[in-house]
């Protein structure tokens, strides 16, 4: 059987969150390998998250938020853009691929953007086969 | 130890299609401190909710499950069902398996498992989730519409007729919108003016309006039910306090300038009301055109004012208005057609758009209601009115523009009356779907207008037959026929797209809104909010939204008016409970929190060397949350552990 990655998509409530279920109204079909935790802001994004979701065996980590000026909270997602740009530096440092981690902005009306970008980071995480760099192993 | 209950809505066949709901629910059973699962076929609905509700009480839950559409569509629902059966509405965790699953994939086993793994992240979140004591804040009982077209003014006026204070915003120097600008309207062809003025005027004359013509909207602050909005009244350069309307002024002015009320058809006056039923009859200076302003000399409108109402020294002044909603009604702008070069449009002179026929038909227009070339005096024997110019065209604007069909066939039926011409219709389909609208069709089929089903290709003036020069050569391919045709023509209309307003992603930057791939505003929800926007206490109305006709803006402008007045009729209202706290023995005292806030909700303590949030200020973003070196805030209903644990669920599976 083929490797079907497991990602763990973290959506800003306003934007991206909302841009999906556009991607739902409009019945886009696209690859169903992301499990979305809704957050209301890309700010309330620790970066302890990120790591947090690879240590759980997430192959990758998709982080989506409204366009950098158009935040519903004014300026939220300027910080969480800086904050991830530094995350993705840190986890490369550490050894990880750096195709594992995305974050994109998508706007409420970019459903189609939303199904696209799911698509395409699907098949880059595929390529890449499973993350076991992070993985704490149950025992 | 939780006890959870599980509710997976078949949303008749919508989840129930992909996702293998019964499974669900037996999936449910096995998980950890769930004791109950259930599924049915409409969770929303009456007895999906007293389902939920007996459960409640059956097993005593203490966290609620319901595996259906998008929190943004019924979190709002649920909570309300949880909490009339005595649970605390923020005992309730959404699973969307709706939109983000069933809709996205024909795959029963992918959509199956992908739910499987969403409600298994649900329960390891609802198990840390926290009843929420809700807040309430005081509401300012006023309401701001910003936009003064016909819209904007019904919403104003059924607003202010309940006794609310209104502050209707309008740009232009006179409200009344583009409906000011027609001379007849479809399909019952009663005079535009006729209808538009009284209301008009309305506004002028109620007590509870407060009129802000040649106003912006400069910045927005605060949130629902406490609006802080800062408008900058552009410098008129006439003290309208002072001003008597008297108009001696327009009377002796030399300057010229473009009048955009007839399209630039013809010109006015560089001190001007922009056309003789404006609302406020006061004029104002159009600085670019004025002489003085141009040259340093003439002040011949001072002079001739006897109320030295004249002021040069004037300049733009701001003042902050405080409302508790917003009601935004900007309209649209005309498609520019000139990019279109295929038509001609600004280098043949016969070619008009429709706003330009419209002033042509006008009695207030610059020919007093004579449809004549733009010589001033030959009247067109041949008109084509050409549809869809940028709209339903993959290269322009997609959308079908949903007027023009129906203003086309007025055109048709007015040039028939004023011209006695032979007038062709060029359409891709005839789309007549109103009350009434269909008749009307059927009756300008008998008035002997011509009918080509097709859109047009060209428009020239270059033709080698000899009995067409002269005249504007219009080729389209009959579509029924499948034939090519060319139709020599006096005069050709062009029917463009109704487009967002040029600005319009500014002012959806300023009101914090969304606006659809196009640029128009973009509603909560196309169906069941479509006057809502994200942003709470901020609607819309009219064409501001997507192309429509007047009735259409008229209900939407009283739609408005009763979705504001839910807000301000009310003088306390209930506010997300999900704000941020600080655990002020872990805090260091940094001050990070202080900093990046926008809402300025953390102030710093410095008795106590400490942060504290103000909840009435804090929107829950978690932004200082994730600042927080020493993880001493905490954003409630999205804690750390909350989203942790749920992130743990989501990856087990």
């Amino acid at each position: 059987m083929d490797f079907e990655p497991k990602i763990l998509g973290i959506a800003c409530n306003w934007c991206t969150y909302t841009g999906a279920d556009l991607a739902g109204t409009t019945r886009l079909k696209y690859p169903q390998n992301v499990r979305t935790v809704r957050v209301m802001c890309s700010s309330r994004i620790n970066p302890s998250f990120i790591i947090r979701a690879f240590q759980l065996g997430a192959d990758g980590v998709l982080v989506g938020g409204c366009h950098p000026g158009d935040c519903h909270y004014g300026t939220g997602n300027l910080y969480a853009r800086r904050k991830l740009a530094v995350t993705k530096k840190i986890l490369e440092f550490a050894g990880m691929e750096p195709k594992r981690f995305r974050v994109e902005w998508i706007s409420a009306s970019e459903g189609k953007k939303y199904a696209e970008v799911v698509e395409e980071f699907t098949n880059d995480v595929k390529a890449l086969g499973p993350q076991t760099k992070f993985k704490i192993r149950k025992d | 130890m939780s006890r959870i209950g599980v509710f997976v809505c078949h949303c008749g066949l919508n989840i129930a299609k992909t996702v293998r709901v019964s499974e669900l629910a037996e999936f449910a059973r096995t998980l950890p401190d769930v004791v109950v699962a259930e599924d049915y076929k409409f969770m929303c609905s009456t007895p999906g909710q007293e389902l939920i509700q007996n459960d409640i009480r059956k097993h005593n839950l203490d966290r609620v499950i319901v595996a259906a559409c998008s929190p943004l569509m019924h979190e709002r629902t649920f909570r309300k069902v949880i909490e009339n059966a005595g649970l605390n509405q923020y005992l309730l965790s959404i699973v969307n398996v709706r939109e983000q699953d069933s809709w996205v994939t024909e795959d029963e086993d992918v959509a199956t498992t992908k739910a499987k793994a969403l409600i298994n992240g649900a329960v390891f979140r609802a198990r840390l989730l926290q009843p929420l004591v809700s807040r309430f804040i005081d509401v300012n009982p006023d309401v701001m519409v910003v936009g003064g077209g016909i819209a904007g003014i019904q919403a104003a006026l059924e607003l202010a007729d309940t006794g609310k204070k209104v502050y209707l915003v309008e740009r232009s120097p006179t409200i009344g919108g583009h409906m000011a600008q027609f001379d007849k309207t479809f399909p019952t062809l009663d005079c535009s003016a006729c209808i538009l003025t009284p209301k008009m005027d309305a506004v002028l004359q109620s007590s509870n309006i407060e009129l802000l013509t040649y106003c912006e909207v400069e910045e927005v602050k605060g949130f629902v039910g406490n609006f802080d909005i800062k408008i900058r009244q552009k410098a008129r350069y006439v003290d309208h306090d002072k001003c008597n309307a008297c108009l001696a002024c327009t009377e002796k002015c030399p300057g010229r300038g473009v009048s955009e009320w007839d399209e630039g058809l013809v010109k006015r006056k560089a001190i001007y009301i922009p056309f003789p039923q404006a609302v406020p009859q006061k004029p104002v200076i159009d600085r670019e055109n004025c002489t003085f302003f141009k040259k340093g000399k003439c002040r011949l409108c001072e002079k001739v004012c006897e109320q030295e109402a004249i002021d040069f020294e004037q300049k733009d002044t701001f003042r902050e208005v405080k409302v508790g909603a917003v009601i935004l009604a900007t309209g649209y702008d005309l498609m520019d057609t000139k990019p279109l070069i295929q038509y001609g449009y600004g280098k043949l002179p016969g070619v008009h758009h429709a706003l330009e026929l419209e002033r042509l038909f006008n009695s207030a227009g610059p020919t007093s209601g004579k449809v004549v070339m733009r010589d001033g005096k030959t009247e067109p024997q041949s008109i084509a009115i050409l549809h869809c110019i940028g709209s339903r065209d993959k290269n322009n604007h997609e959308y079908c523009s949903r007027v023009c069909c129906m203003y086309s066939l007025k055109f048709a039926h007015l040039l028939k009356e004023k011209t006695h011409g032979d007038v062709y219709q060029l359409y891709i389909d005839m789309r007549a779907p109103g009350k009434g609208y269909e008749e009307f069709y059927n009756r300008l089929v008998e008035e002997d207008v011509k009918f080509i089903r097709g859109k047009a290709a060209r428009v020239t003036d270059k033709t080698d037959n000899p009995d067409h020069a002269g005249k504007l050569i219009v080729e389209v391919e009959d579509t029924l026929t499948s034939q090519f045709v060319t139709i020599p023509v006096d005069m050709v209309v062009l029917s463009p797209a109704m487009k967002p307003r040029q600005d319009a992603k500014d002012m959806a930057r300023l009101f914090n809104l969304s606006t659809d791939k196009y640029g128009f505003f973009m509603e909560r929800h196309p169906k069941l909010a479509p006057l809502s926007t994200m942003t709470d206490g901020v609607f819309i109305a009219g064409a501001c939204q997507s192309p429509k006709d007047i009735p259409d803006s008229v209900s939407q402008g009283t739609g408005a008016a009763a979705e504001a007045l839910t807000i301000v009729v009310k003088d306390k209202m209930e506010l997300e409970a999900a704000t941020a706290i600080v655990n002020s023995a872990a805090c260091c005292g940094c001050q990070n929190c202080v900093r990046v806030c926008p809402y300025g909700a953390p102030m710093f303590n410095y008795e106590k060397n400490v942060s504290e949030i103000n909840e009435a200020l804090c929107k829950g973003c978690g932004l200082c949350a994730a600042s927080c070196p020493a993880s001493a805030i905490i954003t409630r209903h999205f804690t750390n552990d909350q989203v942790m644990a749920e992130m743990e669920g989501l990856m087990e599976f």
